[in-house]
């Protein structure tokens, strides 16, 4: 109770200023920290002295030649093999997700919760391990290495309705009353979800679409495993992370850093402007999920 | 439990019932799927279930009887050479397929599965019909069929084609994965290029539990993964969690100008792909990457610093990257969670004379716990398995040659997953290996989720999730 007193002593008003300006101090610092690497990749990019790592973040000299030099790789390849992906994944995966969630969500069949309690038991088993047999699958129907887009496309959605939970705990909390008086009315169900429901999700639907755009972008494990070191069929993860091998990564450096800007640039301009469809939906449904 | 057997019960029950009550229509069902449909008019549905009846009995003598009856053995004849007349030369010849024998196999096996619920649907409606038409009410037509598509039966329209995508791209390899364990499937032993598979009962098992060296040393690798692994979860999941949630009441405290500044700059690590700042941190740290560039170019030390090739050096490394990824998503759970909690809880306590560290330790921490219970488990398993972190900073190493023997080569920084990638990948996988670390990881994440959600107190009022 004596620092209660000693509050009172120095003034709510200057305490209250000197708590603040720390906090101001801490997140100055932690914004830098944050920031740094970001700044470093860009500066990088931009370098023309050398092509290797260096001791020093501002370049000596400024020039494009990092960007120019990539349309001669196969970068542009990578590139357009992940926007494609992420085009027709983030059409697809959406479908799976909220048919799913919406389904859980609003429906009382006999075969719900029993079917609740296996996707979360198959959840459980690490999702590296049927990688194995995917690929040997995907390869006797030609669909690997270059080749690899259909096939990871089929990959990602496949298997998509698994991740319902957090559209699920979005749907939970739409009032069921409002369908109740829609099917009074004589609406069927279909018509319920068209015409009441999803007018309402607008958000929860582009959050979904938004994390389906991005995954193909970010995706590395089976994207590495599934174009199986076939420059053609890879996407810019597998792609970028092949630069970075001993052999490669003196000549590759400061090309990883042009072509990191680059992949980062339309995904994060996307991100930032629908930013609030994203925190609502991570805020709203992982507490629940 | 009892529900289960009661469920059961009133199946067999009302099977038994159809057989014995059953007048011809219905008994002809038994044998002639979809007769006790369109035999009392409903045609298009009786059609159906005989198409489908068709169709499998064709499959079943065309392929399904090979692919059975070559489970047991996995295949009989291996890869060899012949001789060939006509060139007069050996030439070398592919024979069975021990890989396609046993995902076939499983395919079929779940076909059989499926068969039967079909056989049983079309004997139950039939029977319903039956006692339909003899309380004098009529049947459903075609149309009507057509018509809850959308409407009563919409749930099962929606649910077809996600449940089949995850029945063939999860169930089916999980299945075929967990049956692997019990095979010696192998880089050497791939079931058709280089040598047939077979089944080698639990020995793979028994080669896990071994920790003399002779045996490969599984046993002893095993431990030392699994406990870096916990170590990992547990630093990993908390470090975040609780720095995230300190992160989100700074930002969200009263008098902190440039709310929406602060958390851009947090979101945008988010939006950037993780595959790059990953690499590039991890460069970052490298021998001759830009810390020690820089911390030698100011003079402070003249040899550079091991971040990745010193064991504890590269640990601490990874958790302290992780953090860095990791807190702006628990900073935007959390400042979700704080606006939630009521603000007279906080005037109660500060007229009680309750300090801001007392008022977070009784107060905010508790709510916190018991609204993100579910999270901070599910995000505990998901930091076990946490690939992408681990693999693309630091690739597991620094190589742990103490432990890499039979196993390959495994890191000080290896999870268990990326331990199940490395053994999966060159021409010397032990992909039976793979699938016994596979299983292991999944009965360990089994019963941390079991044990820890009946710990949860915000489970008792969810009852909904699981």
């Amino acid at each position: 109770m004596s620092k209660n007193n000693e509050n009172h002593g120095i003034g709510m008003h200057a305490k209250e200023k000197i708590s603040n300006t720390i906090i101001y101090i801490i997140l100055t610092l932690m914004s830098i920290i944050w920031l740094t690497p970001f700044v470093c990749i860009v500066l990088q990019s931009f370098r023309v002295e050398s092509t290797w790592q260096v001791g020093y973040v501002v370049p000596k000299q400024f020039g494009l030649g990092n960007y120019t030099a990539l349309l001669n790789t196969d970068f542009p390849k990578w590139y357009l093999n992940t926007f494609c992906m992420a085009l027709v994944v983030a059409v697809l995966q959406p479908l799976f997700v909220l048919c799913m969630s919406y389904t859980l969500s609003r429906f009382r069949f006999k075969m719900r919760k029993p079917l609740m309690k296996f996707m979360l038991i198959l959840g459980l088993f690490p999702g590296m391990l049927t990688m194995i047999i995917l690929y040997r699958v995907l390869k006797d129907m030609g669909l690997t290495m270059a080749n690899a887009v259909p096939g990871l496309i089929l990959v990602y959605i496949a298997s998509s309705g698994m991740g319902y939970y957090i559209s699920k705990g979005f749907f939970d909390t739409i009032p069921f009353s409002l369908d109740e008086a829609a099917r009074i009315d004589g609406a069927t169900r279909l018509q319920v979800l068209t015409r009441i429901i999803l007018p309402l999700s607008k958000s929860i639907v582009i959050y979904t679409i938004l994390t389906a755009f991005m995954g193909p972008w970010g995706d590395f494990i089976f994207a590495k495993y599934i174009s199986f070191n076939t420059s053609a069929g890879m996407n810019v993860a597998v792609g970028l992370y092949s630069w970075l091998n001993k052999d490669m990564i003196a000549s590759r450096y400061t090309m990883f850093c042009a072509g990191g800007v680059l992949v980062a640039i339309p995904v994060t301009i996307l991100f930032l402007l629908l930013q609030n469809y994203y925190v609502e939906g991570v805020t709203g449904g992982s507490v629940k999920g | 439990m009892n529900k289960i057997i009661k469920v059961i019960g009133d199946e067999f029950k009302d099977f038994f019932d159809a057989l014995i009550h059953g007048d011809w229509k219905t008994k002809l069902s038994f044998i002639v799927m979809g007769a006790g449909n369109f035999l009392r008019g409903q045609i298009v549905r009786g059609l159906f279930f005989l198409a489908f009846q068709i169709l499998f009995i064709y499959y079943l003598i065309n392929n399904g009887c090979y692919w059975l009856s070559m489970l047991p053995s996995l295949g009989k004849e291996g890869p060899g050479e012949t001789y060939d007349e006509f060139y007069d030369q050996y030439v070398y010849t592919y024979n069975d397929n021990s890989f396609q024998i046993l995902l076939y196999g499983v395919l079929t096996i779940f076909l059989i599965v499926a068969a039967v619920i079909t056989w049983r649907m079309n004997i139950k409606q039939a029977y319903e019909n039956q006692k339909t038409l003899a309380k004098g009410k009529k049947l459903t037509t075609f149309k009507q069929d057509i018509k809850s598509i959308v409407d009563e039966k919409f749930y099962r329209t929606l649910l077809t084609v996600p449940v089949l995508g995850i029945t063939v791209f999860t169930v089916l390899p999980i299945v075929f994965m967990i049956l692997v364990a019990f095979t010696n499937y192998d880089g050497t032993h791939d079931g058709y290029v280089t040598n047939l598979f077979t089944w080698v009962g639990l020995k793979n098992f028994k080669s896990m539990l071994n920790f003399s060296a002779s045996g490969g040393n599984y046993g002893t690798i095993f431990s030392k993964i699994l406990g870096w692994t916990l170590i990992w979860a547990f630093f990993a999941t908390f470090s975040n969690y609780i720095l995230g949630i300190l992160v989100a009441l700074m930002i969200n405290k009263k008098g902190i100008k440039l709310k929406k500044m602060w958390r851009t700059i947090f979101v945008l690590t988010i939006a950037i792909p993780q595959f790059i700042s990953l690499l590039y941190v991890s460069k970052l740290f490298d021998r001759s990457g830009i810390v020690n560039g820089t911390l030698m170019n100011l003079g402070w030390i003249t040899e550079p610093l091991p971040f990745w090739e010193n064991a504890m050096w590269a640990r601490v490394l990874v958790i302290l990257i992780n953090i860095w990824i990791g807190i702006p998503y628990l900073m935007l759970i959390a400042t979700g969670i704080l606006m939630n909690i009521p603000a007279d809880l906080y005037e109660a306590a500060t007229i009680d004379g309750a300090n801001k560290f007392q008022q977070f330790r009784y107060i905010t921490m508790p709510y916190m716990l018991f609204v993100t219970g579910p999270y901070l488990l599910t995000s505990f398993t998901g930091n076990m398995n946490n690939f992408n972190v681990i693999y693309l900073l630091s690739a597991g190493g620094p190589t742990n040659s103490a432990a890499s023997s039979a196993a390959g080569s495994v890191g000080y920084t290896d999870l268990l997953v990326t331990w199940l990638f490395k053994i999966t990948t060159g021409a010397e996988a032990q992909y039976y290996m793979a699938s016994v670390i596979g299983i292991a990881i999944f009965i360990i994440v089994s019963i941390i989720t079991l044990v820890v959600y009946n710990l949860l107190p915000s489970n008792k009022n969810e009852g909904d999730m699981a």
